[in-house]
C-alpha cells in the first residue's frame, strides 16, 4: 500500500488532461491513416469538415489542417475513419507489436 | 436524560422507514413499486407532491433505473432514498455494487421478502442476504420504531463512512404491521443529521470524471501521483467496513443520548448474561426468539436472545466476547445457502473457530416464503439441540422448522 500513499482517493478518479488515462496507445492494433489528398480540410488548407476530431473519443486528432493524429494515445478505434465524409482516413494493422509512434508528446494536464 | 414524548402514532413499518426519509431531508427518492416495500415510497411521494418533504421524486422504469438515478443523484451531492424487496433488489445487483465501489452514502430500505420461483410476495431474508457481498452495510429491524430510528442512523453511519446502509425489515411482519412509533422532532434530526458534504461533489472549475475504468496496478496520473489501482480501492472499501464497526456503535449510543432509545449497536441481548444456551437471529424473528428464551427458562434452560442488528460488516469479536459463556448456540437463518447452510449460522460458526471457542453451533432454516413461525417453535428446536448433543457425536444436519414433507 505505501506505493500509492499519495493518492487520496477513495474512489476512482480522473482529471481530464492528456495521458490521464495511461497511453491508451498501446491497445492499438489498427493505425487510422490520413490521406491529405482526400481530406477536405487538407485541400482547403482552412478549418472546415473536422468530423474526425469531433468525434475522436481520445481527443486526439488536432483541430488543424491538415488534422493530425497523436498515436501515443490513438486507441485505434477507427471512428474517425468511420465518421469522414471524404474516405479520408483507412485503419491499417499495426505491424507485429506495437508500432513507434509517430507523434510523441509528454503527458501533461497543462492544456 | 428525561425525553418528552412528542408525539407517538400507530404506524406500519412501511410508514416508518418513510418517516425517518422525510425527516433525513432526503433530497432525491427514486424507486419503482414492488411488493412489499410499495407504501414507502408512494407515501414519500405522497410528502414531496404536498410540500411536506422538499425533494425531487423520479419514476423510473425499473430497480436498475432507480438505483440508477441514486447513483447520478448521490454523486452530485444528494441525500438519497429508494427502497425495493425480493426481485427489485435482484434486479439492483449490478448497481449496488456500483454504489459501495463509488463509496456512496446511499440508504435503501429493504422490506425483506422471498425471491421466486415459485412466486411468493412473503417475507423471508433471503433476498437482502443474496446482496450481502456487494459492499453494502446490511442493519436488521426489529420492530417500526427500530425501522425509523435505525434509518436516522443509518444516514449518519453512511456518510460518515461513505458506505452505503441498506436498512432490512421483514416483509409484512414488520412492513405491513402497526405499531405505535415516536416521531422524533425536525430540530432534533437535523442537529443530528448534518446536511451531507460529498466527496464527489462536482465542480465545473475543475471537472472531472469519476468512475473511470481502473487498471489492476497502481499507475502515474498526469500530474504524476500514483494512483491506486483496483485492488486498493477494493481494500479501502474494506477498511470502511472495519471502521464502521464502532461508527455503528457511536451512531446508536449519540442517538441514545439525543432521543433517549438505543437500539445496542452492532447486536441486542436478552437474558444473556448466565445464559448457556444462545438463540440468534436477525430481524423480528430474533423478537420472537425472545419469548422461546422466556419458555425455555421456565423448563430451567438458561437460554438466551443475540440479535443481530449489523449483518454486514459481521460484529464477529462482538459476537466472541458475548457468547464466552454459552456451551450451545442455535441460529435461526430465515435464508439458506443452497447448497451449505444458513449464512447466519456459517459466520456465527466460523466466528466461534477463528476465537478458538469448542461451543457448540446447530443451524435451522425458518420461515422461507413467508412459513409461520412461532416462538414454542424455537424452543422446540432449541431442544432438539440439546437432545442431539446429548445422545449423538455426529454433527446435526441443518434443521428446518416447521417443514411439512
Ligand atoms: S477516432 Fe479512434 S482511431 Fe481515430 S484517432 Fe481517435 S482514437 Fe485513434
Ligand atoms: S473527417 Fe475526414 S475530411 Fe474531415 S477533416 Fe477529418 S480527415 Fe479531413
Amino acid at each position: 500500500m505505501g506505493q500509492t500513499r499519495d493518492c487520496n482517493e477513495m474512489t476512482a478518479m480522473s482529471w481530464p488532461c492528456v495521458g490521464e488515462a495511461g497511453r491508451t496507445g498501446d491497445w492499438r492494433t489498427m493505425r487510422p491513416v490520413l490521406d491529405p489528398e482526400k481530406c477536405v480540410a487538407s485541400r482547403k488548407n482552412k478549418i472546415v469538415c473536422m468530423q474526425c476530431w469531433m468525434f475522436c473519443p481520445d481527443n486526439v486528432i488536432t483541430r488543424t489542417a491538415p488534422p493530425e493524429i497523436n498515436l501515443e494515445y490513438c486507441k485505434g478505434c477507427g471512428i474517425c475513419a468511420e465518421v469522414c465524409p471524404s474516405d479520408a482516413i483507412k485503419m491499417t494493422p499495426e505491424q507485429g507489436k506495437q508500432a513507434e509512434p509517430t507523434v510523441m508528446e509528454e503527458a501533461s494536464c497543462d492544456g | 436524560m428525561t425525553v418528552e414524548t412528542k408525539s407517538a402514532v400507530v404506524i406500519t413499518g412501511n410508514k416508518a422507514a418513510a418517516e425517518a426519509a422525510r425527516l433525513a431531508r432526503v433530497e432525491v427518492v427514486a424507486a419503482y413499486p414492488i411488493t412489499p416495500q410499495s407504501p414507502v415510497v408512494e407515501a414519500l411521494a405522497k410528502y414531496i407532491e404536498t410540500g411536506d418533504l422538499d425533494a425531487e421524486f423520479i419514476t423510473v422504469e425499473s430497480e436498475h433505473s432507480a438505483m440508477g438515478v441514486c447513483i447520478g443523484a448521490a454523486t452530485a451531492g444528494s441525500r438519497v432514498f429508494t427502497a425495493s424487496s425480493a426481485n427489485g433488489l435482484a434486479y439492483m445487483c449490478e448497481q449496488l455494487s456500483w454504489v459501495a465501489g463509488s463509496r456512496l452514502p446511499i440508504v435503501m430500505g429493504c422490506a425483506n421478502r422471498a425471491m421466486s420461483a415459485p412466486w411468493s410476495v412473503l417475507n423471508d431474508q433471503q433476498d437482502s442476504m443474496s446482496q450481502r457481498d456487494q459492499g453494502w452495510i446490511q442493519l436488521f429491524c426489529r420492530n417500526n420504531q427500530e425501522i425509523l430510528d435505525t434509518f436516522l442512523q443509518a444516514f449518519r453511519i453512511a456518510e460518515q463512512v461513505k458506505l452505503p446502509v441498506m436498512v432490512c425489515y421483514d416483509g409484512y411482519i414488520l412492513s405491513h404491521t402497526v405499531m405505535p412509533v415516536e416521531i422524533p422532532d425536525q430540530e432534533e434530526v437535523d442537529a443530528y443529521l448534518p446536511p451531507y458534504a460529498a466527496h464527489t461533489a462536482l465542480d465545473p472549475a475543475a471537472p472531472r470524471n469519476i468512475n473511470p475504468v481502473t487498471l489492476a496496478d497502481p499507475r502515474l496520473n498526469g500530474e504524476g501521483v500514483l494512483c491506486h489501482g483496483y485492488m486498493e480501492f477494493r481494500y479501502l472499501m474494506e477498511q470502511a467496513h472495519q471502521e464502521a464497526l464502532d461508527v455503528i456503535v457511536k451512531a446508536d449510543e449519540e442517538f441514545g443520548a439525543r432521543f433517549g432509545r438505543r437500539w445496542g449497536g452492532l447486536t441486542w441481548s436478552y437474558q444473556l448474561d448466565d445464559a448457556d444456551t444462545v438463540l440468534i437471529a436477525a430481524g423480528s424473528l430474533a423478537g420472537e426468539a425472545t419469548i422461546s428464551a422466556d419458555m425455555l427458562r421456565e423448563e430451567g434452560v438458561r437460554a438466551g436472545v443475540l440479535g443481530l442488528r449489523a449483518y454486514r460488516p459481521f460484529p464477529a469479536d462482538s459476537l466472541a466476547e458475548q457468547l464466552k459463556q454459552a456451551k450451545r448456540v442455535i441460529v435461526f437463518d430465515k435464508s439458506l445457502s443452497y447448497g451449505y447452510g444458513g449464512p447466519i449460522c456459517m459466520d456465527v460458526r466460523a466466528t466461534l473457530q477463528r476465537h478458538k471457542m469448542a461451543t457448540d453451533v446447530d443451524g435451522y432454516i425458518a420461515g422461507l416464503g413467508g412459513r409461520d413461525i412461532k416462538a414454542r417453535e424455537l424452543a422446540a428446536a432449541t431442544r432438539e439441540s440439546i437432545a442431539w448433543a446429548a445422545k449423538r457425536h455426529a454433527p446435526k444436519p441443518t434443521g428446518w422448522i416447521n417443514l411439512q414433507l
